[in-house]
């Protein structure tokens, strides 16, 4: 799906949350200058498109009391790396799974997946159980447990509308 | 789901506005009073519980996730900074807008951030530009597979 210049606005009215109130996909419409129809459709489109790959609450895992959050990454050999990725892809507790370039020799692991846990120890006994049902012994790992967080918040890819000026 | 794993602070709407709705959020005129229906209370509770959720910082927002590399270009990032000068380089990688996330992780990489912008040059002007600032070692790696397929995080993990 290639996104017209229309999507593009709605992505980026949309990509900061809807508003709380009773009709917000009409009153982003309204600010569109469209109908709510209109936009439900394209929202609709780039759904199953998967653009948007899903639409709904982003909760925020910290403040759930998730407070343990590591990404574990992994040195597969090349020929593996795609179904190990799958098979790890598929445990519930991981949140995320991306193969990304090796850079040696200051980074040698290519396979990144995030788990997050209450804390320390129930992080650690997630990935011990991953490991082993996943049957991934023999693949060397390490841990990278978050200490601060400086920054958190979607991704921007648009500019926002720019304001209409009403002579 | 297990009650047993639930969060003591959070009333059964909570829980299942924060976990029943990460996806497939209703797209009709009136989301919240669908959701109401669903869940046998009414609109104004809906839409008062998400409100006070959001005001908590336990929601970040009601809306989309992209799929990365469909709109836009993104790195996952990583420097490598000396512990005494943490703060400041923080701070600079964070003075950037194209950048959205920023933790630090136990490693000697130990400061890594996403940086998102409109196309890869962009994203590649911005890694330049904090390399050079930092005078640290960088990392860029993007990605190149997905094998996750995002349907949300359950709140039993």
């Amino acid at each position: 799906m290639v996104l017209n210049e229309l999507d593009q606005k709605i992505m980026a009215a949309i990509q900061n949350g809807l508003p709380l109130t009773p009709r917000p996909y009409a009153a982003l419409a309204e600010a569109l200058g469209i109908t709510e129809e209109t936009l439900l459709e394209r929202i609709a489109a780039a759904t199953e498109a998967g653009v948007i790959k899903r639409f709904g609450t982003v909760i925020r895992h910290h403040e759930l009391g998730y407070r343990a959050n590591a990404m574990v990454v992994w040195d597969v050999p090349d020929d593996e790396v795609e179904a190990v990725g799958k098979r790890l892809g598929a445990f519930d507790c991981i949140t995320l799974c991306y193969r990304r370039p090796r850079r040696l020799p200051l980074w040698r692991y290519n396979l990144f997946t995030m788990i997050h846990g209450m804390n320390r120890e129930t992080v650690v006994a997630s990935l011990a159980r991953i490991r082993q049902t996943a049957g991934l012994a023999h693949i060397p790992y390490e841990i990278l447990f978050s200490r601060r967080r400086f920054k958190q918040r979607g991704a921007r890819y648009l500019e926002p509308p720019k304001q209409v000026a009403n002579g | 789901m297990p009650a047993d794993n639930k969060r003591p602070e959070l009333s059964d709407l909570e829980y299942r506005l924060l976990n029943d709705y990460q996806r497939d959020f209703p797209l009709t005129s009136r989301p919240f009073a669908a959701i109401a229906e669903s869940l046998g209370c009414d609109e104004q509770t809906v839409i008062d519980t998400l409100q006070s959720l959001t005001d908590r910082n336990m929601i970040s927002r009601i809306g989309p996730v992209f799929r990365p590399r469909r709109l836009g270009a993104s790195t996952l990032a990583a420097l490598a900074v000396p512990e005494d000068r943490l703060d400041e380089v923080a701070e600079l990688v964070n003075g950037y807008d194209a950048v959205n996330h920023n933790y630090e992780r136990e490693h000697e990489f130990n400061l890594w951030f996403v940086v998102t912008a409109a196309s890869r040059e962009a994203v590649d002007a911005v890694l330049d530009d904090i390399r050079a600032r930092s005078g640290c070692r960088l990392l860029n790696l993007p990605m190149e597979a997905a094998y996750h397929i995002d349907l949300g995080f359950p709140l039993w993990c």
